[in-house]
């Protein structure tokens, strides 16, 4: 808030006794010590002592989720200054999210990326994004050595171009979960892939054994501005995240598990309709009837992930 | 009461030392201190002050703690023809390969942790307290062996220090168990540090069988090759009798292990190159690199010349058993295996990442600051440990002399090591 630092010794006054910046060990020791018991107590709150303990959100039942739902929606409120609701909404029956994406649409506007950034507070600086769209030559087909994520053209689609959006393939054989140390990222019953960031320990094994490049790391404290903040969150979804954690796509597990479920932000953002989303066990859905219809292919078939992301060729 | 006797007696003879020793502890101590104020800004402004960034997630940290895991496996290379064959000369020796192992693990350790998000949630990890995701997490298979192979060293040592100390013969009933027991599970602490990446199919570079092997084969190569200087090291500033023998039985052993790493080094080259897959790409970037991307290339000759060069001085018998050249040969293995099992394991796994970028990684100031402080802490653990064994080693520090003398037991007390 303050615009300047607030001088401490004014220009007029007397000189200290003793030159500034100079501790007797008796001072020093008393600073010290005030400094470490004002962290430890910092540490010691209530809410942080609750938070420290908390159980791996897996285990929690009822009441304990609305005690850590609430903990968390006081937190961020007080942090931006207004109502956030973060949902703790379960999978629902009969469900299972697929999503599809027509490469022969694709024109390569990223305009995916930044919804994505908006809807599920992405942060800024440093920046995450949780979709990268690779720019690919036409002559060479999906050639990822070759594809390049910083194309920076000023029109698109570029004519010797076309472009591969990636992002969390939400694997039914995920190679990230098999090798987290704690449990702490797991497939849900809807198929989706999620991680509880008040759980996860920060080792990067699931970075590591991802083959899409779909985890990303917290390596600083995390940045969303006041205004751009997105305050309708879920716990394993798009809630603020600490530093230090692993976060990925959950395919907008926040909008998709509502009663009246609403895309993911990047399906509603697509300017081309490329993007198609939908219950992989419901027969009339529109995902189905690309399974069914299309020429379908999945990324990195040889390596047994069974995505639910496929990619097709509608035309 | 006896034991607190020990550990009084073992106090004084850690704080005795001639100049020598008070100079290297001091230098261990500065460095350990701008290692911790490293870790502190680490700790401040988070893992963003390292140069790992998402393409490349594991670095210089994961890479030391690699490195760590063999030299603390290769305890094993003792162990073997002392206890099982009882091959004198290398028995007398065999705990202080037993310290360094004990030494090694809470490196890897230390490493483990400086690398972590959120060290503070190391509870996660406790079976019962928290949720180890055991046996489906390799990276937990690795904390249980790790944490069981220190214990196991740590109780070994002791228990033969102290019987030692208090002049009463070991129970072998007791302690074989122990010693057969600690023989696989060295194995085991390699292996399993292979597995973790050998078993991830998003990285070719990683997920080919010979790596485990080769983990071993280097491990028994770079574990003895800092041994062979420190037993040379304490031959000469104590009164201990370290046998030529037993230093050449290990460098003989040594070039064996570093025949078999060439020749597995050998076949993984010519299997990328001959068959020249899209998977090359990665020991591409290691051995020519990739257009203007050529950081980690020269480490790449660099260890392989090591590795040559070492292998050809312990494999010639009257070079291995000249001490100029022997040091030699464990300077250049040691260089050689710190490359390989470090830069030269993670960087290329990473790079390309899995969707093409190149990330050209380098460690950060940082990084490097928390590294020497970390290996500081194992040097001044080992240095602290020998300071108390070898006097038991020696019958210098025993219960009757204390009892007897009333006085200090470490009148005698050898000095430090001064290598690094």
């Amino acid at each position: 808030m303050k615009d300047r630092e607030t001088p401490i010794v004014k220009p007029n006054e007397k000189p200290a006794p003793e030159p500034p910046g100079h501790l007797t060990r008796r001072q020093f020791l008393a600073v010290s010590a005030a400094g470490a018991v004002s962290v430890f107590l910092a540490g010691c709150t209530k809410a942080g002592r609750e938070a420290f303990f908390q159980s791996r959100f897996k285990e929690l039942t009822g009441k304990d989720i609305d005690k850590v739902i609430a903990r968390l929606e006081k937190e961020y409120s007080e942090k931006y200054g207004r109502a956030v609701s973060v949902s703790a909404a379960p999978a629902a029956e009969g469900v299972l999210f697929g999503y599809g994406l027509d490469l022969s649409r694709c024109i390569g506007c990223r305009r995916c990326v930044y919804a994505c950034v908006e809807e599920n507070n992405l942060s800024r600086d440093p920046q995450i994004q949780w979709i990268r769209v690779l720019r690919m030559n036409k002559e060479r087909g999906v050639d990822i050595m070759e594809s390049d994520a910083y194309y920076n053209p000023a029109q698109v689609p570029e004519p010797e171009a076309f472009y591969m959006p990636t992002a969390c393939q939400q694997c039914r054989n995920p190679p990230c979960v098999k090798v987290c140390p704690t449990k702490a990222t797991w497939q849900e019953p809807d198929g989706i892939v999620v991680i509880d960031y008040d759980w996860c320990i920060g080792c990067r094994c699931c970075m590591a054994a991802c083959p899409y490049g779909a985890r990303h790391f917290n390596w600083g404290p995390p940045t969303v501005p006041k205004d751009h903040l997105n305050a309708h969150m879920h716990y394993l979804g798009n809630r603020l995240r600490p530093r230090g954690v692993v976060e990925k796509c959950t395919f907008c597990i926040q909008r998709v598990r509502e009663a009246n479920g609403h895309y993911p932000a990047c399906v509603e953002a697509c300017p081309v309709g490329a993007r198609k989303f939908g219950n992989l066990l419901d027969e009339q859905s529109e995902i189905r009837y690309i399974l069914r219809e299309k020429r379908v292919f999945i990324f990195k078939e040889d390596l047994n992930t069974q995505p639910k992301f496929y990619y097709f060729y509608a035309t | 009461m006896t034991f607190l006797r020990f550990l009084g007696g073992a106090g004084k003879l850690i704080l005795k030392g001639n100049k020598t020793y008070y100079a290297w502890c001091a230098f261990l101590l500065a460095l350990i201190g701008a290692g911790v104020a490293a870790y502190v800004r680490q700790m401040q402004a988070g893992l963003i002050v390292t140069h790992m960034r998402d393409s490349v997630s594991w670095a210089y940290y994961i890479g030391n703690f690699t490195f760590l895991v063999g030299v603390a496996a290769a305890a094993i290379m003792l162990v073997i023809p002392a206890y099982i064959y009882h091959w004198q000369p290398i028995k007398e020796i065999v705990i202080l390969g037993e310290l360094l192992a004990i030494s090694a693990v809470i490196m890897c350790l230390l490493f483990v942790t400086v690398d972590m998000g959120h060290p503070e949630r190391f509870w996660h990890l406790i079976p019962l307290v928290g949720i180890l995701n055991f046996p489906r997490s390799m990276l937990a298979w690795d904390v249980v062996v790790l944490n069981l192979y220190l214990a196991l060293n740590v109780v070994i040592v002791a228990y033969l220090l102290y019987n030692s100390f208090i002049g009463r013969a070991p129970n072998q009933s007791f302690f074989w168990p122990l010693v057969i027991f600690s023989i696989p599970f060295a194995v085991s602490i390699h292996t399993v540090t292979a597995f973790i990446y050998n078993g991830m199919i998003a990285r070719p570079y990683w997920n080919a069988s010979i790596l485990a092997p080769k983990f071993l084969a280097s491990a028994f190569c770079s574990g003895p090759a800092v041994l062979l200087i420190l037993l040379q090291v304490l031959r000469r500033t104590t009164r201990l009798k370290i046998q030529d023998a037993a230093i050449w039985k290990i460098a003989e052993l040594m070039a064996y292990a570093m025949a078999v790493n060439l020749f597995l080094t050998g076949a993984e080259i010519y299997k990328e190159f001959y068959s020249a897959s899209e998977h090359l790409v990665y020991t591409r970037y290691y051995y020519l690199g990739i257009g203007e991307h050529q950081a980690i290339v020269p480490f790449a000759w660099m260890s392989l010349i090591c590795d040559f060069g070492a292998f050809l001085l312990f494999l010639i018998p009257s070079a291995r058993r000249n001490v100029l050249l022997l040091n030699l040969g464990c300077v250049l293995i040691y260089a050689g295996v710190y490359i390989e099992k470090g830069i030269g394991l993670l960087i290329p796994g990473f790079t390309p990442d899995t969707l093409g970028e190149i990330y050209e990684y380098t460690p950060s100031s940082t990084e490097v600051l928390v590294t020497a402080g970390i290996f500081s802490v194992g040097f001044l653990l080992y240095t602290i440990m020998l300071k108390v064994a070898v006097p038991v080693m020696l019958g210098e520090f025993k219960l009757s002399q204390l009892s007897r003398e009333k006085a200090p037991a470490g009148a005698g007390a050898p000095a430090g090591d001064q290598v690094d």
